[in-house]
């Protein structure tokens, strides 16, 4: 039912989203916000949304109550949240909580910073077969017959033609009665994507680090969520040599050693060319560190997977450097030298937070 | 939706009861809605058409929330209007609508009757249709964003209305310059003396320091003849759209929300009363007459439901219909008047009756003069106070915790009336419309000992300023120092003064 009220919730939806694209930086380089996966919708304090006034300060009022308790006794925190006393309707300090889907914040990070709409790759077939059943015909397989429809015209024939006796309620259909379902063909274009997360586990990714992490892949992951239907995420760590893990494990693990990186890449190739076929998956792979890398040859190895195994059939590869106290850094200028004209490497320094809204821009502002 | 037939013969009923218990209502119409509507129209503050504005959406949000997380759910509305317009709730059981319709009766009845809603407009459904209209005109006209923008402004300062004003007939504002003619200056310019007829008496007569004093009066009345407004002035709103650079629409606008303010604001005065009022009826017709043995326990549950409190808040469905009790209890055995005041033996008192039976008597006149603050303070003593378990409560900075701090009962007196007096708003009035001669807008907070929220203020001082285009002062008190805020248009700024002009 479509109601008055409709218009002005739709505009305050729309404030609210106003005012969390102006504090967008805020939302979410703050992690709070992440910590409820799994849960699709996620609430955001709003205390600019009320409309101010000269008032009092609850906390130098005080208030007056009823019950039980002597001088000094406590009251529950969810006690006192309204105004002080009983007649005052104001609001008082009370924050508003605004629920929102992750796919709208999503939507809205994509505003906000301007990300296109991706592209499906190239020229290739993303459309599948699918065939619903949403009809009825008249001749078909038995196989489809629809039993209740059948029924109905059945009895309705042998009423109307004087055959049907309520005391012996036999119904008999003949050819003409039968009904069968019957389907459609629709082209639906489909678009898979692949997120490859690959980070650098190894003794010199701090706490920190982890975090920078975590809070751009969450973006990453929601943005590209919402552009694609059936995303799979694999998650893969590495410090000298590279394992897959769950999501669970890639954040939460501290390894320490040295590093490989060419470890890493050479098993992001292998799972591309075992699992995913270029023809109908869409690939990204993004690969964290803080640039240290054990050994020139390494790197050399790095750069010779990029090439030849990864390049080729990914839509793009990131590659974000975050800042750590103990790495040098080299490799994101390893990777300038080798690739200046590479168009599918995407580079990002990651220094703290407050850079992660313009990293997340440099990985997906492009559109590939 | 009409009312169902079941309804429509219960209202016949229970408007029965409430005629035989003497309640005087307008002609009051029902109407069932489902829960969605009915948050709809409770969003809207009761009516079924209202301006286009966001927060009637946010409550909307809200209250459809919290609704289907079962955390609150709307029974009833009404309307102050003739005829009145009550709300029922699809789907209720007939014990919860039984009560419903007493309760609203009773409202009605304190609508009708309670002096402080003599002036309220009782056609407000059709006006409040007509602010739509307009604001949606000027909405189309001059673009959604700025008549929405310009409602966010005013509503900012929609409670600096003169909660009295419906009572008091002031003197036609007094225009500058009127009594500022040439022959007024002449004798204003010597200083005032007594007459003396022996000039050596003169010293005595007219000594140094009444001089003195006479001079600081002529000084005075000069300052007040240059400022406009001549006194300080509690409709801020009414000051803003006479003297305000405005446009037409925008005065218009203006205008609108301080009508729907005056309107509303009895209804905040009373809130007490009024539930208070509805409690005690709903109660009494529902125990005494419209319920059938079966319906009693489901009355008792939500009855007690409502009555509810919670230690940090009163609820004043509780306290109103305790106190009306109480009342009705004390005048019906007698205990007032200077005999049972000045009785000060206990258990005398305690046994004081002198089967008057003027409680009924009484309460209807009690709704019929008082208001939330003057009902707390004539009527609610130590004794009630301690029945009812009264308590004061402060914020300890130093747990950071709420906590009792006092069962004394002059104190928790005090803190309520505090509270109720002007909504526990602060009470502001501009004092000067073109303060230094350079047209800015001096107002001043009646500091009561506690300060403003600043963060707060100075949001509504930006407001003020969009509307007045020129700086904005307000004098108050921040930490025990007698402060002037200033916003002009870029940044704030305040002053630490000294402490009287």
């Amino acid at each position: 039912m479509s109601q008055k009220i409709d218009a002005d919730h739709a505009r305050f939806r729309h404030i609210v989203r106003g005012k969390i694209k102006e504090n967008l930086k805020r939302f979410i380089t703050h992690g709070e916000i992440l910590g409820k996966k799994g849960k699709d919708v996620v609430s955001i304090p709003l205390p600019q949304i009320q409309i101010p006034r000269f008032m009092y300060g609850h906390k130098d009022t005080g208030g007056t109550g009823q019950g039980e308790g002597e001088v000094g006794t406590v009251l529950a925190p969810g006690d006192v949240e309204e105004g002080p006393g009983t007649a005052g309707s104001d609001p008082s300090e009370h924050v508003i909580e605004v629920d929102i889907t992750i796919e709208e914040l999503a939507e809205i990070l994509g505003e906000e910073l301007e990300l296109p709409r991706i592209e499906p790759r190239g020229k290739r077939r993303l459309e599948a077969e699918k065939s619903r059943y949403t009809g009825i015909h008249r001749v078909g397989p038995e196989s489809l017959r629809h039993f209740k429809r059948t029924y109905k015209a059945a009895l309705k024939r042998q009423i109307a033609s004087g055959l049907y006796d309520p005391k012996n309620p036999v119904v008999v259909p003949i050819r003409a009665d039968k009904r069968y379902r019957s389907w459609k063909v629709s082209w639906l274009p489909e678009s898979n994507a692949v997120i490859i997360y690959m980070m650098d586990v190894s003794g010199s990714m701090g706490e920190e680090q982890k975090e920078l992490v975590r809070i751009e892949s969450f973006w990453i992951d929601t943005w590209l969520q919402s552009q694609y239907e059936g995303l799979d995420v694999r998650y893969i760590t590495h410090d000298a040599a590279a394992r897959e893990v769950d999501r669970e494990t890639f954040f939460h693990t501290r390894e320490s050693g040295g590093t490989m990186i060419s470890s890493a890449y050479q098993l992001c190739a292998d799972l591309i060319s075992a699992e995913y076929s270029t023809s109908e998956w869409n690939i990204y792979p993004f690969h964290f560190s803080d640039g240290d890398n054990w050994s020139n040859d390494d790197t050399k190895a790095c750069m010779d997977i990029l090439k030849n195994r990864i390049f080729p059939w990914a839509n793009q590869f990131g590659y974000g450097q975050v800042e750590s106290p103990y790495g040098s850094g080299q490799f994101i200028k390893d990777l300038r030298e080798v690739f200046p004209e590479e168009e599918k490497l995407v580079l990002s320094e990651i220094p703290d937070r407050e850079a992660i809204i313009g990293s997340i821009r440099e990985f997906l502002g492009k559109g590939r | 939706m009409a009312l169902p037939r079941y309804l429509a013969e219960l209202q016949r009923e229970i408007e029965g009861y409430a005629r035989e218990f003497e309640l005087d209502f307008f002609d009051t119409i029902f109407e069932v809605l489902s829960y969605d509507a009915i948050n709809m129209v409770a969003a809207y503050g009761g009516f079924p058409t209202r301006y286009p504005h966001w927060r009637f959406g946010m409550e909307y949000e809200q209250l459809k929330k919290s609704y289907s997380y079962g955390l609150s759910k709307i029974y009833e509305m009404v309307i102050n209007n003739d005829p009145c317009y009550a709300y029922l709730l699809e789907g209720n059981s007939l014990v919860d609508q039984k009560t419903v319709m007493a309760h609203v009766y009773a409202h009605c009845d304190f609508f009708k009757n309670n002096l402080w809603f003599k002036d309220t407009n009782r056609k407000m459904m059709n006006e409040m249709a007509n602010h739509a209209t307009r604001i949606r005109r000027y909405m189309s006209r001059h673009g959604v964003d700025r008549v929405e923008g310009f409602i966010d402004t005013c509503l900012s300062i929609e409670n600096l209305i003169d909660l009295h004003a419906p009572m008091i007939r002031r003197r036609e504002t007094d225009k500058p310059g009127k009594n500022e003619n040439g022959e007024c200056n002449k004798q204003q310019d010597e200083i005032p003396r007594l007459r003396v007829q022996r000039r050596y008496l003169d010293p005595y007569i007219n000594p140094a320091e009444f001089i003195e004093q006479q001079k600081k009066k002529l000084v005075d009345e000069r300052r007040k003849a240059k400022r406009f407004p001549a006194s300080p002035q509690r409709d801020i709103l009414l000051t803003l759209m006479e003297h305000a650079p405005l446009n037409r629409w925008q005065r218009d606008v203006l205008g609108i929300i301080r009508e729907e303010s005056y309107y509303l604001s009895p209804q905040g005065q009373t809130k007490i009363m009024n539930e208070g009022w509805a409690s005690y009826w709903h109660s009494t017709i529902s125990t005494q007459r419209s319920l059938n043995d079966a319906e009693i326990i489901d009355f008792a549950d939500h009855h007690s439901g409502t009555m509810g409190t919670r230690p940090g808040s009163l609820n004043p469905y509780k306290l109103g219909i305790e106190l009306y009790r109480y009342i009705e209890h004390k005048w019906n055995c007698g205990r007032f008047g200077k005999e049972y005041q000045e009785c000060s033996d206990l258990d005398k008192r305690r046994r004081w009756d002198k089967n008057l039976g003027l409680g009924r008597q009484k309460i209807f006149e009690v709704r019929k003069l008082h208001n939330d603050v003057t009902f707390i303070d004539e009527f609610l003593d130590e004794e009630f106070c301690y029945q009812q378990k009264l308590f004061g409560y402060h914020y300890n900075k130093r747990s950071g915790n709420w906590e009792i701090d006092t069962r004394a009962f002059k104190k928790i007196k005090a803190r309520l009336l505090f509270s109720l007096t002007n909504f526990g708003q602060p009470i502001i009035e501009v004092t000067d419309l073109n303060h230094l001669n350079r047209g800015e807008l001096h107002m001043v907070h009646r500091h009561e000992g506690i300060d403003l929220k600043l963060d707060w203020a100075q949001a509504t001082m930006e407001a003020l300023f969009r509307i007045w285009s020129r700086p904005v002062l307000v004098r108050t008190v921040v930490s025990d120092k007698h402060t002037i805020l200033r916003y002009d248009g870029k940044e704030h700024t305040s002053e630490t003064v000294a402490a009287a002009e």
